[in-house]
C-alpha cells in the first residue's frame, strides 16, 4: 500500500503495549482509539523513567546539579516543541497542563467588552466552545460561529458577516476530532487578521499528523495563538503546549498567580516575569514536559511528512472498507485527502455504546459516544457515534480487524434477521 | 472481555425489551417531567410520572441510548406500573443493590423479574450509569410529585 511508513513493523516493536493480548492471550489488542489518546513508546516512558531516577529536582531555583539537571532537561524540552512547531522564538512556547488548559488561558485574558464578538465554530471540541461562552457571558461580548456543511466542511458563506471590525476572536479546530475535516486555516486566519482579530488554533489532532511550520507561514496567516495536548503526540498525559505570538502574549495579562511567574513581590504588588514564565505558575509538570520531548524527538525522527502519508493511506484504507459493511454511514468528509485520522461512524440499528463493547470483546478499541463534539453530532442529527482513530502504528490489518468486528457485530445483534 | 461475559451481558431479555421497549412513548397524563442525561455518553431520558393516592398508574417516557439503558427502562415500566411508591422503592433499592455490587450479587428474582438480566452488566463499570439512568430518573420523578403532593 502506497504511503504505508516503510518501517512499520519497527515503528511497532517501539510501542510494547501493541504487544496487550486479552483473553489470556488468544485476543491481540487493536487499537483504534489514537485521536483519544495516543500510545507511548518505549523511548518516551525511558526518558522519564530515566529523569525521576537520576535527574529530578524542582527547576529554576534549586542550586545544585539536579536542579541544573532538570532545569536543564525542562528548557531542553521547551526548545524541542519549538522546533516542532516551527516557532519563531523558544520563548513563546507555554507549558499546560493540556490544549484546554491552553485554550482557558487565552479566553480567561484576552479582554473582551459588549458589543464585540468571538468566533468560532460548529465543529469544535468542548475545549473550544466552553471558554468562550464563559468569557463572552463574563464580559457581556457575543459568541458566534460557522456552521457545517452537509459534507461536514465549514461553511464559509457568511464568513463577511461572522469576521467584521466588531470580531476580537476567531478560534477554530485545525482538524477536527469528529468529523476528521482539515479546515482551511490559512484562509480564515488571512480574513480575521484583516479586521485585526487575534486567529486561536486548537492544534490537537493536527499536532499529531501535520507537518506544522509556523516560521514558514506568511505572517498573516500565521495564527496568533496555538495548543496542542501532548498525550495525542505520543507524550505524556498531563502536559500541553500553548505557542502563542510573542507581541500577543505579552499584550495578555497573568493567568494563574504564584511561585516562578514573578519579577518581584511585595505585600501590595508584583511585578512579572517575562514570557513564557509569566504564564507558568507553581511547580510545573517537570517529567511530561521531559516526556514530551522525547515524543517530539520521536516523531520528528520518523518524520512528519511521512507519518502524515502513513495517516492519509490507512484513511483511504478504512473509508474504502468501511463502506463495504452494510448499514455503515461515515460522517464527514468522503476524500481521505481532506482528512485527519479521525473516522466517525454509524452502524444502523446498534447503539455506538454497544458496537465499543462488542468489538471490545474482539480487542478492538474505538470510541463511542459524541466524542466531546456534541453540537456537531446534533448538526448531523446523530445523537452518538463510533470513532475509529489510526496512528503511525495503525496497519491494514487493524483496519481488516475492525471491519471483520463490526460484521460480528451485526451478527451478534441479529441486524440481517 | 471474554465472549462468554459479553453473552452474559447481553442476555436474550435484554435484547428483546431494547427492541420491543415497554411503555415507551410520552403520555398524559402526569404529575412530574424530568429530563435526565449521562454526561460522559450523551445518553438521555425525558420520562414522566402518573401517581394517583400511592399507586404508580404510569410511567411514560421518550429515550436515546444504548441497548443498556433502553432495555433498562423498559424493565423499570414493567416492574413499577401498577405498584404503590413504597413498593418499587423496594424494587429500586434492590436493582440498585445489583447495580453497584461489582457482579457479585445474587438479585432477588422475586422482587427484580427480568431485572435479574442486569447482573451481567454489574461487571462493566463503564455500562453501570446506562442501566441506572431510567431508574434515577424515576427516582427524581417520584421525588418531585411527592413533593408538590405535600
Amino acid at each position: 500500500m502506497k504511503g504505508l511508513l516503510p518501517d512499520l513493523d519497527l515503528v511497532r516493536k517501539d510501542f510494547p503495549i501493541l504487544e496487550r493480548t486479552f483473553d489470556g492471550g488468544e485476543t491481540p489488542l487493536v487499537y483504534l482509539d489514537s485521536a483519544n489518546t495516543s500510545q507511548k513508546p518505549q523511548i518516551v516512558i525511558d526518558t522519564m523513567v530515566d529523569h525521576l531516577e537520576r535527574h529530578n529536582a524542582n527547576i529554576a531555583r534549586a542550586m545544585h546539579h539536579l536542579g541544573a539537571e532538570a532545569t536543564e532537561a525542562f528548557e531542553g524540552a521547551r526548545d524541542i516543541v519549538a522546533r516542532f512547531l516551527g516557532a519563531p522564538e523558544r520563548d513563546e512556547v507555554i507549558f499546560t497542563k493540556n490544549a484546554s488548559e491552553g485554550l482557558n488561558l487565552v479566553a480567561n485574558t484576552v479582554p473582551l467588552a459588549a458589543g464585540e464578538v468571538v468566533v468560532t465554530t460548529e465543529m469544535e471540541h468542548h475545549s473550544n466552545i466552553v471558554p468562550w461562552q464563559i468569557a463572552t457571558q463574563r464580559t457581556g461580548a457575543t459568541l458566534k460561529w460557522f456552521g457545517l456543511t452537509d459534507d461536514g466542511q465549514l461553511d464559509l458563506s457568511n464568513i463577511d458577516e461572522l469576521i467584521t471590525p466588531a470580531t476580537k476572536i476567531v478560534a477554530l479546530t485545525w482538524v477536527s476530532n469528529m468529523l476528521g475535516t482539515v479546515n482551511p486555516v490559512a484562509e480564515i486566519a488571512r480574513k480575521a487578521h484583516e479586521v485585526s482579530a487575534l486567529v486561536v488554533i486548537d492544534a490537537s489532532q493536527a499536532a499529531p499528523v501535520l507537518p506544522i511550520n509556523l516560521s514558514a507561514m506568511p505572517e498573516e496567516e500565521r495564527p496568533d495563538f496555538l495548543v496542542f495536548t501532548g498525550h495525542k503526540v505520543v507524550g505524556p498525559t498531563g502536559i500541553g503546549v500553548l505557542w502563542g505570538r510573542r507581541a500577543a502574549l505579552e499584550a495578555l495579562p497573568p493567568f494563574l498567580g504564584g511561585g516562578e511567574m514573578i519579577a518581584t513581590v511585595t505585600m501590595e504588588k508584583s511585578t512579572y516575569a517575562p514570557i513564557p514564565h509569566k504564564f507558568e505558575a507553581g511547580t510545573p509538570p517537570i517529567a511530561e514536559a521531559v516526556g514530551l520531548g522525547a515524543a517530539l524527538e520521536y516523531l520528528m525522527h520518523v518524520g512528519m511528512e511521512n507519518i502524515h502519508a502513513h495517516e492519509q493511506a490507512i484513511t483511504a484504507y478504512a473509508l474504502e472498507r468501511l463502506a463495504s459493511v452494510p448499514g455503515v454511514t461515515v460522517l464527514g468528509p468522503a476524500d481521505a485527502a481532506q482528512r485527519g485520522g479521525a473516522i466517525s461512524f454509524e452502524l444502523d440499528g446498534v447503539h455506538p455504546h454497544d458496537v465499543a463493547q462488542v468489538l471490545d470483546s474482539k480487542g478492538v478499541a474505538i470510541r463511542a459516544g459524541h466524542h466531546c463534539a456534541k453540537p456537531a453530532h446534533q448538526r448531523f442529527g446523530v445523537q452518538a457515534s463510533n470513532r475509529m482513530s489510526s496512528y503511525l502504528y495503525t496497519t491494514p490489518a487493524e483496519i481488516d480487524a475492525l471491519v471483520e468486528g463490526l460484521e460480528y457485530v451485526r451478527s451478534f445483534f441479529k441486524l440481517d434477521q | 472481555m471474554t465472549a462468554a461475559n459479553l453473552e452474559a451481558m447481553y442476555q436474550e431479555i435484554i435484547l428483546d425489551h431494547y427492541k420491543n421497549p415497554h411503555g415507551k412513548g410520552l403520555r398524559d397524563p402526569f404529575e412530574a417531567e424530568v429530563h435526565h442525561v449521562n454526561p460522559t455518553c450523551g445518553d438521555e431520558i425525558t420520562l414522566r410520572v402518573h401517581v394517583a393516592g400511592d399507586k404508580i398508574e404510569d410511567i411514560s417516557y421518550d429515550a436515546l441510548g444504548c441497548s443498556i439503558s433502553q432495555a433498562s427502562a423498559s424493565v423499570l415500566n414493567d416492574l413499577v406500573v401498577g405498584k404503590t411508591v413504597d413498593e418499587a422503592m423496594v424494587i429500586h433499592e434492590e436493582f440498585l443493590r445489583l447495580m453497584q455490587g461489582k457482579g457479585q450479587v445474587e438479585p432477588d428474582e422475586d422482587v427484580l423479574e427480568d431485572g435479574i438480566a442486569f447482573a451481567g452488566v454489574a461487571k462493566f463499570p463503564a455500562r453501570i450509569k446506562c442501566a441506572l439512568l431510567s431508574w434515577m430518573a424515576w427516582k427524581d420523578a417520584t421525588a418531585k410529585t411527592l413533593a408538590e403532593e405535600k
